[in-house]
């Protein structure tokens, strides 16, 4: 093999079309031994459907593409895989039904006598998970029950498992908690020290700006530039991404006034383990959010409210009359006027294969049927001004919400619910994965629904939209609401602090062994 | 961390180890629970008690559907189903009374020859599914119809003939153990389990939980496929075989190889496997046949007439069914429902 400047990777002229629709048009890439190479750009940029040309899921319309020197073409994942490129996709790829060692071994299991070894297969895949940092995985448990940043940990061991060259990771940290990054970013960091060539896709600014080595922007299905990682400031990174001048993300806010009644209201509301006690309010037109590290009873307490937990205790009272929750559908309805934003928008938000036009309007048919009969005029008013309102790019509300960008198929899953008209809107991570632009607008659509006195739970891993977004910020710690931040209290360094549930005056600079200790004691 | 705290979290997994493998086993448990509970009663209920040669016959009527119930699972297993399993088991046993005779060699050239024919049955229902991208319900209802068709061709009436000695050693005991028995025992030990431990077997595991990410992941589909309905079709054969020697002869009864695909269905549910695939055994299965043919002999015993039998079958399947999903009803998160 040639060790000279050849990069290990080189993807040339590439080119790729869906039906009329261009994705990718004469593209370049270029990736090295031994250094991460982050790869940017708005959703619908080329991204993803470069690294899916790259890892053999969909097969390029014209182009080149060499590893090592040597031209390759993959006929599927299986083929790429071979030729030592794995994938951590942002969509997961895991067996829900099989156990966390199936899965990781699924492609190579170690064999003895010419069957698979399963006492080894569980020690090499405790193997990885410790690697990284997924200690607390127990390798016989089935997928389908750990939780979502567990299963993002199993993923990328599942990608290690394969011994690639090349890494692929598009928006693999989404899912994971603050303490996660930290143990797979210095993962990532020794793969890269061991010469492995590292592709990063993520939409968080920060973990490009830790970690990456070069950058690569695409805008528009077109190679915009490439550059080494510290050259250029994070607003100019931005810019070449949107082609537009980035204006302030977060837009401004007017102060709310405290005289109101809550429109909601719970007393000791308590389920199992996993909710202690929790008393809130919240008044119309104000935006609260709820931080913490994840699985601190967050998404539990926007289900309880949503009426799917049975053997609730505690009151919940809205505008002022006690109400028992029984239901979603009984949520939603207009006497109660809940909304929730699932975080799972393939399976809680989407029918996908469905158009977005039925998409759109599944929550809200009763409001413009009579007697069981859809009025479809009304439907078509009502979905054409909530597209308008929400800038859906679609090429027509009967085509499927399948081929629409992850952006936009968030869209539609927030269009559904807003057509219920809510009073109150509880929204679960609804910004994971989704680009700085589409992120932008839904800032600006939660202050206007604020505007309109709408109430509205905000649960959110990323603490800059917390920061940005919100009136209130209550902080969950197992189960219980650990600190309340309201106004200027709200900063990065207090939710942190508030989330790992040390005192505020303590600075968060502690070490990094403090984030997983936290993790690991919530978690036991 | 202290040792005591390193010994106390060693424990405490391999405490959820053993936790993991049983409720991995839950299907498997609860069919042969189920069981357990009829077969007592019928040997508690027959005057003479279980001897030897009621257990043999028990088995031997079971064996035939407990081998058409496993060749049903693989396919299942992989999110598919195979409505052809009746069918493969007639064409083989039509097969059987006109090829397993003569000297020892010619017939075992025979029971090559006629699991030969259900294994080729079988790759052709995978190779339409995965290269016709069809689906599998449909495309074995074709292929079933088609296999009757040369069934009918080969003993277009009942008859025939198959090597006694052969047929006498597969259907009697030793040890008071039933061959049928040795049968089962032997297909899970060199079939099922080596099939299991294999890539191509846990590839039709991953396909049956989740196609799309088993693509993704770079599992072999499309072998893994073919060698699920090729699997069905060889054991559907051995079951042809099987009915051979009980019988003596061959019949192309329509009316018998649907009631053995459906029978077969229900066994596989009653066992524990996911009709949504990823999840099962053929071991569940075994015993989910052994639970329907029992329904039949515990009808005998009890002085019920015989043609209720599919009346109490039903009951049976309904009530192990909902046994199997009395969890759901610890669920305390109406969304798990759902998944």
């Amino acid at each position: 093999m040639t060790d000279g400047p050849m990069p290990l990777l080189r993807m040339e002229n590439i080119s790729k079309s869906y039906g009329g629709v261009r994705a990718l048009q004469d593209v370049r890439f270029e990736a090295e031994r031994g250094r991460i190479h982050a790869l940017l750009g708005e959703n619908g940029a080329g991204k993803s459907t470069l690294i899916k040309i790259l890892a053999g899921v969909i097969k390029p319309d014209a182009g080149s593409i060499a590893i090592g020197g040597q031209p390759v073409q993959f006929a599927s994942p299986y083929a790429a895989n071979a030729a030592g490129v794995a994938c951590i996709f942002q969509e997961l790829s895991l067996l829900p039904d099989l156990t966390v060692a199936d899965n990781i071994a699924i492609t190579n299991p170690p064999k003895r006598f010419g069957l698979i070894d399963l006492t080894e297969q569980s020690r090499f895949a405790e193997r990885l998970l410790a690697r990284v940092g997924g200690d607390d995985i127990h390798p016989m448990a089935p997928v389908g029950d750990l939780p979502l940043s567990r299963r993002q940990i199993v993923e990328i061991a599942k990608a290690l498992a394969r011994n690639p060259k090349i890494l692929i990771l598009d928006e693999a940290t989404s899912a994971l908690t603050a303490a996660d990054v930290a143990r797979v970013f210095g993962m990532l960091k020794q793969l890269r020290d061991e010469g492995l060539a590292i592709i990063y896709i993520s939409h968080r600014m920060h973990e490009v700006a830790e970690l990456a080595d070069d950058c690569t922007v695409f805008r528009n299905g077109r190679f915009v530039e490439s550059f080494a990682a510290g050259t250029k400031t994070d607003d100019a990174i931005v810019e070449l991404m949107i082609g537009r001048e980035y204006k302030n993300v977060f837009p401004a806010r007017a102060p709310k006034s405290k005289d109101v009644a809550p429109v909601l209201k719970t007393s000791n509301l308590s389920w199992g383990s996993q909710l202690k006690g929790i008393d809130l309010e919240v008044r119309p037109g104000e935006v609260v959010g709820l931080g913490g590290l994840d699985g601190q009873g967050q998404r539990q307490l926007l289900l309880a409210l949503f009426g799917t937990l049975v053997g609730l205790t505690g009151t919940i009272e809205i505008a002022g009359k006690r109400v028992k929750l029984s239901s979603p559908r009984q949520a939603k309805s207009p006497n109660f006027g809940m909304a929730l934003i699932p975080e799972d928008r393939k399976n809680e938000g989407l029918m996908l294969p469905m158009s977005v036009r039925a998409n759109l309007s599944f929550a809200a048919m009763e409001m413009f049927s009579r007697f069981g009969i859809v009025d479809r005029a009304a439907e078509d008013k009502a979905i054409d001004s909530i597209v308008k309102l929400l800038q859906i790019k679609t090429d027509g509300v009967e085509g499927p919400v399948a081929a629409l960008s992850g952006g936009n198929q968030q869209k539609v899953v927030i269009g559904k619910w807003l057509m219920t008209g809510p009073r109150i809107v509880l929204l679960n991570d609804p910004t994971r994965g989704i680009d700085v632009g589409t992120k932008q607008e839904f800032y600006q659509l939660l202050v206007r629904l604020a505007e309109t006195g709408v109430a509205i739970i905000y649960y959110s891993t990323d603490y800059d939209e917390l920061v940005g977004c919100c009136d209130r910020v209550l902080v969950m710690y197992d189960g219980r609401i650990g600190r309340t931040l309201a106004g200027d209290q709200i900063t990065e360094k207090n939710l942190v602090a508030a989330a790992l549930n040390l005192p505020s005056s303590t600075p968060p600079s502690a070490s990094t062994q403090s984030p997983s200790k936290a993790i690991a004691g919530a978690q036991a | 961390m202290s040792d005591i705290a390193i010994a106390t979290d060693r424990s405490h997994r391999r405490w959820q180890s053993i936790t993991y493998f049983i409720s991995a086993q839950r299907g498997i448990l609860l069919a042969i629970a189920i069981f357990a509970v009829m077969f007592g009663l019928y040997g508690w209920k027959q005057e003479v008690g279980l001897t030897s040669n009621i257990i043999n016959t028990a088995a031997n009527k079971g064996a035939l559907l407990a081998l058409v119930a496993m060749a049903q699972t693989i396919p299942v297993l992989t999110g598919g189903l195979d409505l052809s399993v009746g069918m493969i088991f007639l064409l083989t046993n039509c097969l059987a009374s006109v090829i397993v005779n003569g000297d020892p060699l010619m017939t075992s050239i025979g029971v090559i020859g006629v699991l030969l024919v259900g294994l080729l049955c079988g790759i052709l229902n995978g190779v339409i599914v995965v290269y016709g991208r069809l689906q599998p319900i449909i495309v074995t209802l074709a292929t079933s119809a088609i296999y009757f068709g040369f069934a009918v061709v080969l003993r277009p009436q009942p008859g025939g003939s198959v090597n006694f000695q052969l047929a006498d050693i597969m259907t009697r005991s030793y040890f008071s153990i039933p061959v049928s028995l040795m049968v089962l025992v032997g297909v899970v030990l060199f079939i099922w389990i080596p099939y299991k431990r294999s890539i191509l077997g846990r590839a039709a595991f991953a396909i049956g939980s989740s196609e799309q990410a088993a693509y993704m992941s770079g599992v072999p589909i499309a072998p893994a496929k073919i060698l699920a309905y090729a699997l069905s079709g060889l054991l559907s054969s051995i079951a042809g075989l099987m009915l051979t020697f009980l019988t003596y002869s061959g019949a192309a009864k329509v009316q018998i190889g649907n009631d053995y695909t459906l029978n077969s269905i229900a066994a596989v549910v009653i066992g524990g496997t996911s009709l949504f695939g990823g999840v099962g055994s053929v071991i569940g299965s075994i015993f989910g046949a052994f639970v329907m043919r029992t329904v039949g002999d515990l009808l005998i015993v009890f002085d019920i007439n015989p043609v209720l039998q599919p009346l109490f079958v039903g009951m049976v399947l309904l009530l192990a069914v909902s046994i199997g999903s009395l969890r759901l009803l610890r669920i305390k998160n109406k969304v798990d429902l759902y998944r």
